[in-house]
């Protein structure tokens, strides 16, 4: 196996890992807080529609970034008021807000068929971001740095900082924090908008980066796997990084299954590209099956806060 | 105490209406500084909804309150800490998978950097001789410990008054002993304690003054020193008390119950193993197991009423082994329950009353035929149960979940002692039940064993094993002592049993032989 064959590998596996890697943290923060969003396939069909037609008419690709982050924030504030403020169950909001955002996207999506956008300016120098070799390192569209430096970011905010510890409490106990005087559901709606942002930029990724255009259906189902990735990760922002490269592998190996033909063909196409899914079922059977697995939940996860008083 | 300085609070005319309940009515009353002040009642009487007035979480529908001499008011727990007031909340109000340090920085309201709140967290605990270590997650720590978090943080505010819910219902006799030299020590230095209890022997030892509420009301003011234990107890009824009534020269039958070796692993990562238990109750008996929570009674229930299988042998009836037999199985047999936790293990809060008796009595009393309830018999049964048991209760068609934790309480004792088992075994019979309402269910339980049943009461409230039971056995740590008589047995040997390796401060980190629930 050449070199050069190893550096393509990893940079469609980096690729292929990163929306789900963004959109999982977003969750990781919104469950974190105590809120289960099943909503993130949505959200992030709505950053994906957003982020094209805005880079598409702007020419600005990090203006098109921008506006999927608003736009599935703002979409995720309709997921925020129907199971905060009005107590709504979570699950079945969740769902609604993925059919919607997959309907939605595609309505508003039409227009936009077809047409190309500016790609993104390569961060590094082109003799570092083109090299054979070094492209491994340097050769990253500006959201994949974003993704990383995202980790470390939601890692230490949710260790270190006040407001992490905030948000944690919140999501183990609303009802404690709540009788020491936090605010749940404002903290809750701060938590559920990031998700959603995180989401869009997520989408925002397959519109801009990988594919770069607008397809209907575009995110084929990584917000699920996004979802499963949190579980996966228990919650922990370094461990999500790991299962998203881990997955993303699985999800390249169809690619390169596909064009390795030999053996690799005598297993249908279809089961290759079957195989992120089936990874995503091993992996939370798995988890579900080991016995301390439950604990390390957010207490409070997916229950609607009522105050008492 | 210096009568010049002004009232550190002043409560005039409170009043606070809920939807069909009047749970505070014109209530008075003041607390001078370096007063400890208990606040009596039983539940329901509105002690709760007061006290959650002056720390903040609500907010009166009329009066004044008055904070050293000033008209305030308290629009959250924000501003109750900013004036200096701090409350201990009955049921701890703790983050289970955050450490020691970091549940304390979040009752803090300024921002203190970790490291400076660990020193003067450890600064407070050498002053008040309070041991935690501050990075011990949560979940791992026994109950006494947890409350020792709770006043901590409370502390750190250096208040000037502290409001403590039942803070003794799940300590130690030893850790009472304790808390009350802490709770002394800062009356001593000026600082107000509003203290509620329905312990009255606490509250005769520990308290300067006591106002006693009843249905919102203050109906007195007194001294406890002056008052014995009774008559407090007939001014928060308003009637009077009713003692036990044991028959005498009652003689115990055969062993009706026997568990011989019982082993078992605990379910989860916090729960605890049931070591090599044996005990045995005669018919007539009323068998005690007396220990802090978390020491096994909620497993050993779990084991007895059959919703964890054992080793065939291990659990007997009559000599018939019943280990393998699942719950409904072993009720035919005659073997009812009672579990802790009321709403939704003992009861399920969305079904009505008539639906809960046919989940727990139907084969006993024959209220399922053909696969089909009779709806009638389940409602004549538990109708006899309120009027029996004085449920307040709008009838059998309410929900579990509509009545209060007392009056459930009632309802699901007098549900399975009307079934007149052969063997009952309950866990925390009147647990936050009043006193009124307690005397009635230790009278039950009483007459039940008279009749011939055995009885096995699993309980943290040493007063209740005392006055209920003739023999008691102590559990800790998920192993059980020897059966001791009660009557032979003193309170310090009982309370040193039951402290084994949680209870005293002393031994809480380096324990002999045992180490603690071991984060997962």
């Amino acid at each position: 196996m050449s070199p050069e064959f190893l550096v393509a590998v990893i940079i469609t596996i980096v690729g292929a890992a990163t929306p789900i890697l963004l959109a999982a943290l977003g969750e990781l923060v919104a469950e974190k807080s105590g809120v289960l969003n099943l909503g993130v396939e949505g959200m992030m069909l709505i950053g994906a529609v957003t982020g094209f037609a805005v880079a598409s008419t702007t020419g600005n690709p990090w203006l098109g970034v921008l506006a999927a982050a608003a736009a599935a924030s703002m979409t995720s504030m309709i997921f925020g008021f129907l199971t905060l403020s009005l107590s709504a169950n979570q699950v079945a909001t969740g769902l609604a807000l993925t059919i919607f955002g997959a309907g939605f996207s595609a309505l508003a999506g039409k227009a936009f068929l077809g047409r190309t956008i500016t790609p993104f300016v390569e961060v590094f120098p082109a003799e570092l971001a083109r090299h054979a070799i070094w492209r491994v390192v340097f050769g990253y569209s500006p959201l994949v740095y974003l993704s990383l430096i995202m980790v470390v970011l939601t890692a230490w905010f949710l260790k270190s900082t006040r407001a992490g510890l905030i948000l944690r409490a919140v999501g183990e106990n609303d009802h404690s924090a709540h009788s020491i005087g936090y605010s749940v559901i404002g903290v809750r709606y701060a938590a559920v908008a990031f998700g959603g942002a995180m989401a869009g930029v997520a989408g925002s990724c397959f519109s801009l980066v990988l594919t770069p255009m607008w397809a209907e259906g575009l995110t084929a189902g990584r917000g699920w796997i996004a979802l499963a990735l949190v579980v996966f990760s228990a919650w922990r922002p370094y461990r999500l990084l790991a299962g998203a490269y881990l997955f993303g592998a699985v999800m390249t190996l169809e690619l390169h299954a596909k064009a390795a033909g030999g053996w690799f063909s005598v297993v249908p196409p279809e089961a290759w590209a079957a195989l992120p899914y089936l990874a995503t079922i091993l992996v939370l059977v798995a988890i579900s099956m080991r016995r301390s697995g439950g604990t390390s939940a957010p207490a409070c996860l997916g229950k609607p806060f009522l105050p008492t008083a | 105490m210096d009568a010049n300085l002004p009232l550190r609070l002043e409560l005039t005319g409170i009043t606070k209406q809920f939807p069909g309940v009047l749970a505070n009515d014109h209530v008075s009353f003041s607390v001078r500084p370096g007063e400890i002040h208990a606040l009596l009642g039983e539940n329901g009487a509105g002690k709760s909804t007061l006290v959650k007035m002056i720390y903040g979480i609500m907010q009166p529908d009329a009066g004044e309150i008055r904070w050293d001499g000033q008209p305030v008011s308290i629009p959250n727990p924000k501003s109750a800490r900013k004036l200096g007031i701090g409350m201990v909340f009955q049921h701890f109000s703790l983050f289970e998978a955050l450490t020691v340090l970091e549940n304390i920085a979040l009752g803090m309201d300024a921002k203190i950097p970790s490291r400076l709140l660990e020193a003067k967290i450890r600064e407070v605990m050498n002053q008040y001789g309070l041991k935690l270590d501050p990075h011990r997650v949560v979940s791992t720590l026994s109950v006494g410990e947890r409350q020792r978090i709770e006043i901590v943080r409370a502390l750190l505010l250096t208040p000037k008054l502290l409001i403590m819910d039942e803070p003794t219902s799940v300590l130690t006799p030893q850790e009472v002993d304790q808390l009350f030299i802490v709770l002394r020590k800062l009356a001593a230095e000026g600082c107000s304690i509003l203290y509620i209890s329905h312990k009255l022997h606490e509250i005769k030892a520990l308290c300067d003054t006591a106002t006693i509420l009843r249905a919102g009301k203050v109906v007195d003011t007194c001294d406890p020193g002056i008052e014995t234990s009774r008559s407090m107890a007939e001014k928060m009824i308003g009637g009077n008390l009713k003692d036990i009534v044991k028959q005498g020269g009652r003689s115990l039958g055969e062993p009706a119950f026997t568990i011989s070796h019982l082993s078992l692993p605990a379910a989860g990562p916090f729960g605890t193993d049931l070591e090599d238990i044996s005990f045995s109750v005669r018919k007539g008996e009323v068998f005690g197991i007396a220990g802090v929570a978390g020491n096994g009674q909620n497993e050993l229930l779990l084991a007895l009423d059959g919703e964890v299988a054992s080793a065939p042998g291990a659990i007997a009836m009559d000599g018939h082994p019943v280990g393998q037999l699942h719950t409904s199985a072993r009720r035919k047999r005659g073997l009812c329950a009672v579990p802790e936790e009321r709403n939704g293990h003992a009861a399920v809060g969305d079904f009505t009353l008539s639906e809960n008796t046919v989940l727990t009595a139907r084969n006993r009393l024959g209220m399922v035929s053909a696969g089909l309830i009779k709806a009638g018999a389940a409602r004549t049964f538990t109708g006899e149960v309120i009027a029996a048991f004085a449920v307040k209760a709008l009838g059998p068609g309410a929900t579990a979940g509509s009545l209060s934790g007392g009056n459930l309480q009632k309802y699901i004792m007098g549900r399975e002692i009307l079934q007149k088992p052969t063997v009952l075994v309950v866990n925390q019979p009147t647990w936050g039940v009043d006193a009124g309402a307690a005397a009635a269910i230790h009278q039950a339980l009483v007459d039940l064993a008279a009749s011939g049943s055995a009885i096995v009461v699993i309980s943290q409230d040493l007063d209740e094993l005392l006055s209920l039971c003739d023999t008691l056995a102590v559990i800790n740590e998920g192993r059980l002592s020897a059966r001791m008589n009660v009557g032979e047995v003193s309170v310090e040997e009982i309370g040193l049993l039951m402290g084994g390796v949680h209870g005293t401060p002393e031994e809480t980190h380096i324990a002999p032989g045992g180490e603690h629930a071991v984060p997962a």
